[in-house]
């Protein structure tokens, strides 16, 4: 009987082990280094939906607000705080106290119901980050937040990895600026960012903070 | 059950000073299977673990186990590929003025506990009450927590709280109750309320008492009686033989050189524990520059933790020290008589005389009123009083007799003669003596309202159950033992519907009243209406109305019959004695789970109570049997007879214990408590009779053949070396004399072989910041717990249940290990609180394959949970067997009310993964950050740890050890500091002083203290 298989299939046997070891190698690299740091999995620049369409466009962008106006204990606490309906109600009780979009800003009011915002920067609950302790130092809102001042509704502008974390703190030059900048959107690092930021870190007695109970704890 | 078992000698007292070698006994030991080097303490020596305690036990189980394993991995793995799940975000509608997200407030309110104020400072995290600190500016707290106090949250967030109004078992509301109560209060109304009885607590709270006084104004002949199971009718009838009136003695320790203890427990069992432990321990801290300390004589018949701290303890029976008492009262020339002679009494009084006023004698309360009044008359008679000694008024609304009131109310329902009867957060049907026969009269009377935390045992049996309000959840007031008035303030809305006892008073009275209403009211009448805001708001934000304490009173001591011979020594045969539980008191705290498993003081037991005795007592019934297994301790059971009644107990042989005699602890064997509390242990109030409600002889042990299983950790974790490794003796704990102190400075240093600095090839590591480190004082240490119960509570430390603690399964990350030194029958006991040593060699970091355990910037032994795979590698590496492994799920995950509970500063740990003490180093990164954003260093004292600050004596110290001027640093170039296991170069970073004794050179065997090694 003649043979199925010619002899030039021995390559190809040949080749396809060396193939699909190299294949398996990169589907696991995909899968390990890939896929972790996806936007898939971090949801990074996807923008969420809110209960109210509030817009940082708007209230930022357009209107100038400061965000110290609605997050108060940023200087102050771990949380930057997402501000009470109260907040809200100081300005739309007067404005666009009619417009339906903003309903369910009134009746959270009229009910003593807060709103259920949806959290957009979700650390894991093993990560202990404060807000307080950066931007008393000199990292500016819009260095993690991205351009606020431009977003409908907002997205996560970084990945929130432990790698981006670390990458500033084991380099805060490349990033810090001065206090009278951080709440600044339209700070751009200027061409001697890392020389500013050398300076910056000794002045504000930056220290580089890479223990693991920094953060963990 | 036999599986659980390994092959164990049974430990009898016989065999305690038989060793393999046929050497005396150690220096210091920690359990008599120690003292025989028994194979199954070897066990727990040289394994972290026993061997066949992570063993699968269920053969059926096996097969299944593996399915689910295969199972569970193939679906661990899956989880990677899901995302994290939406969270929501939810800020307030209108944000509390002082609220900042994030920050937690603190408010001062206080604590009752046995219905005396412990000023307290709750930590709030957005409105959820999650850690108790004490109220530095309370005199009954000054800044320390006792293991009650730390506990206070758990008891409000305990599911098993009671949460509806119930009428014989069915849901009613309040308004029900109030529409019942109307009825019956019209008829009592028009017979001047002779039906009527209310029975509480020990109540000190003026509002309280004010209230109730107008109620028995209204209802005539109505009756209140406040009675406590645990109650100080002893100490009060002393005062009245002994002064014709029923004052509070207040003593001062820190003024103190000389002190004599007549049983009295003041270090956990005195109203005012908290400041007596801080005045005794700051006489205890020695230096170079202040070779001066007090000293302590014990006599008792229990061992105590106040027993544990002595320069010398006569271990003698309760019935004994009557006759001791008298006779240190004759030598000092007071005409008290009936004293019995004791080697110790002449020394004794020589070194009471010499100090004159600053001498002290204590009774307590398991004492009869003579000892009280002899104790009293010696004081006097010392020059004591307005030196160590004052006398107050008594801070509580019904200071005399409240067991005889008591008996006088069982008496009237069992005739029928009560109609109503009310229920306070008193719990009778469990903790009254057995022989009121208090269930059947209770029966007898028609209608049984009961006002209480928990469905309990008097719930059970009344009509009515009113669900209370905890008291961080209402509005009230406190009086301190000294009369320091204490607002008590709600650091929550009550979480279910419930109410105060001041509301469910008015209910009664002025009818439906806020308690807020009631105690403002009060108060703007006590301070006056001028600046009364003020006053107020001062008054709730320091935790103390000011100026509120008891003025002294000048009274003399009347010799009366007291004096003559007393009635002589309880009945013959054994003697029992009943004393409150460390842990769970008389038995109020029985549900709460972190109390249940603290290991007591002193027998190291954990969720149980034994019938203790001392080893002769053990071998005089033929030996009491405990066999050590891989599971727990298996000990004999015991019935335990007196006076026609009987119970069933595990009997226990513990050091230093008086001989012919066992002493049984209340607050066990509920009924109905909880899921936690329910049936563990036994009810010794069973044996308890109002008589004889500390002490009765006539006891009878008869064993009955069978075991029961204790889980006792006294062998857990142990640093020491064997016997056969006797050369190279380990230190771990060191002891001296104040005498050889003085003697030689570096007597300490000499005791170990500390490897000399520098000692290593490799270069150590280099602080440039901060440097923490820790110092802890042995000398001051009086091992009462609270340092493990404040731990527990900051950092999430979850309860693992009896099963488990028997395994050696613990998770506390601080433990205070106690330690004898010389013989069985009269051993010294020594406390060392043993926590993480941030060693900076640690050996646990250089085993961690996936560098979940690492050495942070400023020597901190970081440990990483979510990098951790569970090889527990670290802890294996760890000769100071300081780390905890997760084995099972032992976080509760689900309860809703313990969500709210823990610290939200820390992360919850899960199933498979190690910890262990951090420093509290979410407290160190508040102070950083605080002190970063106010743009100035961190300075001493800026980082108080949990168990530093809990600490009554103040024997722990937290600091940076870079900066010489800080306390710790100071502490650490001490002449009685030194490290554990330094030969090992580990460089731990907590360090301790070593203990100071003051024996008398007089008091005979004293000089078996002047030995050491």
């Amino acid at each position: 009987m003649a043979q199925v298989f010619p002899r030039s299939a021995n390559q190809i046997a040949k080749a396809s082990v060396v193939l699909g070891a190299v294949l398996a190698v990169t589907v696991a690299g995909i899968v390990v280094f890939v896929i972790p740091r996806s936007a898939y999995v971090t949801r990074q620049k996807e923008a969420r939906a809110q209960p109210v369409p509030f817009y940082h466009l708007h209230h930022v962008g357009g209107m100038g607000i400061d965000c110290r106006y609605c997050h108060t204990s940023v200087e102050k606490s771990a949380t930057a705080g997402i501000p009470p309906t109260k907040t809200c109600m100081n300005c739309h009780s007067q404005i666009f106290n009619q417009s339906p979009t903003l309903e369910p800003v009134r009746a959270s009011w009229r009910t003593d119901t807060p709103i259920e915002w949806v959290k957009v920067h979700d650390l894991p609950d093993f990560v202990y980050f404060n807000h307080s302790a950066h931007v008393n130092k000199g990292v500016g809102c819009t260095t993690c937040h991205g351009p606020v001042d431009k977003m409908t509704y907002v997205w996560q502008e970084k990945s929130l990895l432990m790698e981006w974390c670390l990458d500033c703190h084991r380099q805060p030059e490349k990033y810090l600026r001065p206090k009278s900048e951080v709440f600044s959107t339209a700070w751009k690092a200027p061409s001697n960012q890392l020389e500013l930021g050398r300076r910056l870190a000794a002045e504000y007695k930056v220290k580089t903070q890479v223990t693991c109970s920094t953060c963990h704890r | 059950m036999s599986q659980e078992r390994v092959p164990a000698v049974p430990v009898e007292f016989q065999g305690v000073r038989r060793r393999p070698d046929g050497e005396g006994p150690r220096r210091y030991w920690k359990s008599l299977d120690e003292l025989a080097d028994a194979p199954a303490f070897l066990e727990f020596l040289h394994r972290e673990f026993p061997e066949q305690a992570s063993m699968f036990e269920d053969p059926k189980g096996r097969r299944e186990f593996m399915t689910l394993m295969g199972a569970s991995l193939a679906l661990a793995g899956l989880t990677a590929c899901t995302k994290q799940p939406a969270e929501k975000i939810l800020p307030y509608v209108r944000q509390p003025e002082q609220l900042v997200p994030g920050r937690p407030l603190f408010f001062a309110t206080a604590a009752g506990h046995d219905g005396y104020a412990r000023g307290i400072l709750v930590e709030s995290h957005e409105g959820r009450p999650t850690k108790v600190e004490g109220n530095p500016d309370h005199p009954a707290s000054l800044g320390a927590t006792d293991v009650f106090g730390q506990a206070h949250v758990l008891g409000l967030y305990d599911p098993d709280r009671s949460k509806t109004v119930l009428n014989v078992g069915q849901d009613r509301t309040w308004g029900d109750f109030r529409a019942a109560l109307r009825e019956t209060l019209e008829r009592q109304k028009a017979r001047g309320g002779a039906g009527l009885r209310f029975l509480t607590g020990r109540v000190t709270s003026p509002t309280l008492a004010a209230q109730m006084a107008g109620l028995l104004a209204a209802f005539p002949q109505a009756k209140w009686v406040s009675w406590e199971p645990a109650g100080r009718d002893n100490a009060r009838a002393g005062a009245v033989l002994a002064f014709g009136e029923p004052v509070e003695a207040q003593y001062r320790f820190d003024r103190a050189d000389v002190v004599l203890s007549l049983e009295a427990d003041f270090v956990s069992s005195h109203p005012a524990s908290l400041r007596l432990v801080r005045e005794f321990a700051s006489r205890r801290k020695v230096s170079a520059e202040k070779p001066e300390m007090n000293r302590l004589y014990v006599v008792e018949g229990s061992p105590t933790s106040t027993g544990a701290s002595a320069d010398h303890r006569l271990a003698l029976r309760s019935s004994e020290i009557e006759g001791f008492a008298r006779a240190v009262a004759a030598g000092l020339g007071l005409p008290v008589e009936g004293g019995v002679d004791h080697a110790w009494v002449g020394p004794i009084v020589a070194d009471l005389k010499g100090a004159g006023a600053k001498a002290l004698v204590v009774a307590g309360e398991s004492q009869p009123p003579a000892v009280h009044a002899i104790a009293h008359a010696v004081n006097e008679a010392l020059g004591a009083v307005g030196s160590t000694v004052a006398y107050t008024a008594p801070a509580e609304a019904a200071p005399v007799g409240e067991t005889a009131a008591f008996k006088a109310l069982v008496g009237e329902m069992r005739q029928g003669a009560v109609e109503v009867l009310v229920v306070l957060g008193s719990n009778p049907a469990y903790a009254a003596p057995a022989d009121l026969g208090l269930v059947e009269a209770l029966d007898k009377v028609p209608l049984r309202i009961h006002h209480g935390l928990y469905i309990d045992e008097t719930a059970e049996r009344c009509h009515w159950h009113l669900p209370a309000s905890h008291a961080l959840e209402s509005w009230g007031d406190l009086r301190a033992a000294d009369g320091t008035v204490s607002l008590v303030q709600p650091l929550i809305a009550p979480l279910y519907n419930t109410l105060s006892e001041i509301e469910v008073l008015a209910a009664f009275g002025e009818g439906e009243q806020k308690a807020y209403d009631v105690l403002r009211a009060r108060w703007e009448e006590q301070m006056g209406s001028i600046d009364f805001e003020k006053r107020w708001n001062r008054a709730l934000h320091d935790g103390v109305v000011a100026g509120s304490a008891f003025e002294a009173k000048a009274v003399k001591v009347a010799v009366g019959d007291w004096a003559k011979a007393g009635q002589g020594a309880a009945a013959g045969g054994l003697e029992i004695a009943f004393r409150t539980d460390p842990a769970v008191f008389d038995g109020r705290f029985a549900n709460l789970g972190w109390l249940q498993e603290l290991p007591k003081p002193l027998t190291r037991i954990t969720w149980d109570n034994v019938a203790l005795l001392s080893p002769k007592t053990a071998a005089a019934l033929g030996g009491v049997s405990t066999e050590q297994t891989a599971s727990g301790h298996f000990t004999e059971v015991a019935e335990l007879r007196i006076g026609g009644r009987s119970v069933r107990a595990p009997l226990w042989v513990l050091p230093g214990h008086a001989d012919g005699a066992v002493t049984v602890h209340l607050g066990f064997g509920r009924r109905r408590a909880g899921q936690v509390g329910t049936g563990v242990g036994f009810d010794a109030y069973a044996l308890r009779t109002s008589e004889a409600p500390w002490a009765a002889g006539g006891l009878e042990v008869v064993k009955t053949g069978e075991s029961a299983r204790v889980a006792c950790t006294q062998d857990h974790w142990t640093m020491e070396a064997t016997a056969h490794e006797q050369a190279a003796e380990r230190h771990v704990v060191r002891a001296v004399t104040l005498a050889d102190l003085v003697k030689d400075p570096h007597a300490v240093h000499k005791m170990g072989h500390d490897p000399a600095p520098g000692l290593s090839m490799y270069p150590g590591h280099r602080y440039e910041g901060h440097a923490w480190g820790m110092a802890i004082d042995m000398s001051a240490c009086v091992g009462c717990n609270a340092c493990v119960a404040a731990c527990q509570s900051e950092n999430n430390v979850p309860v693992v249940g009896k099963d488990q603690v028997g395994r050696g399964r613990e998770m506390h990350w601080i433990r205070v290990d106690r330690y004898y030194e010389g013989p069985p029958e009269s051993p010294s006991t020594f406390h060392q609180p043993v926590l993480c040593m941030h060693c900076e060699n640690a050996p646990c970091e250089v085993v961690c394959p996936v560098a979940a355990t690492v050495h942070s910037e400023e020597g901190l032994n970081d440990m990483v949970y979510n990098r951790c795979v569970g090889t527990r590698y670290c802890s294996n590496n760890c000769p100071y067997k300081v780390r905890r492994f997760n084995f099972l799920l032992y976080q509760d995950w689900e309860t809703p009310t313990f969500k709210m509970m823990r610290n939200p500063e820390v992360t919850v740990r899960s199933r498979g993964v190690m910890e262990k003490c951090t420093y509290c180093v979410q407290r160190i990164s508040r102070a950083r950050i605080d002190a970063k954003n106010q743009g100035r260093d961190m300075k001493d004292g800026d980082v108080v740890t949990a168990c530093e600050a809990a600490c009554p004596a103040q024997a722990i110290v937290f600091g940076d050890v870079n900066d010489p001027g800080s306390r710790v640093s100071k502490l650490k170039a001490s002449e009685r500091s030194y490290g554990l296991l330094t030969e090992l170069q580990t460089k731990p970073r907590t360090t301790y002083l070593a203990a100071v004794r003051n024996p008398n050179p007089e008091i005979p065997g004293a000089g078996s203290e002047a030995h050491h090694g």
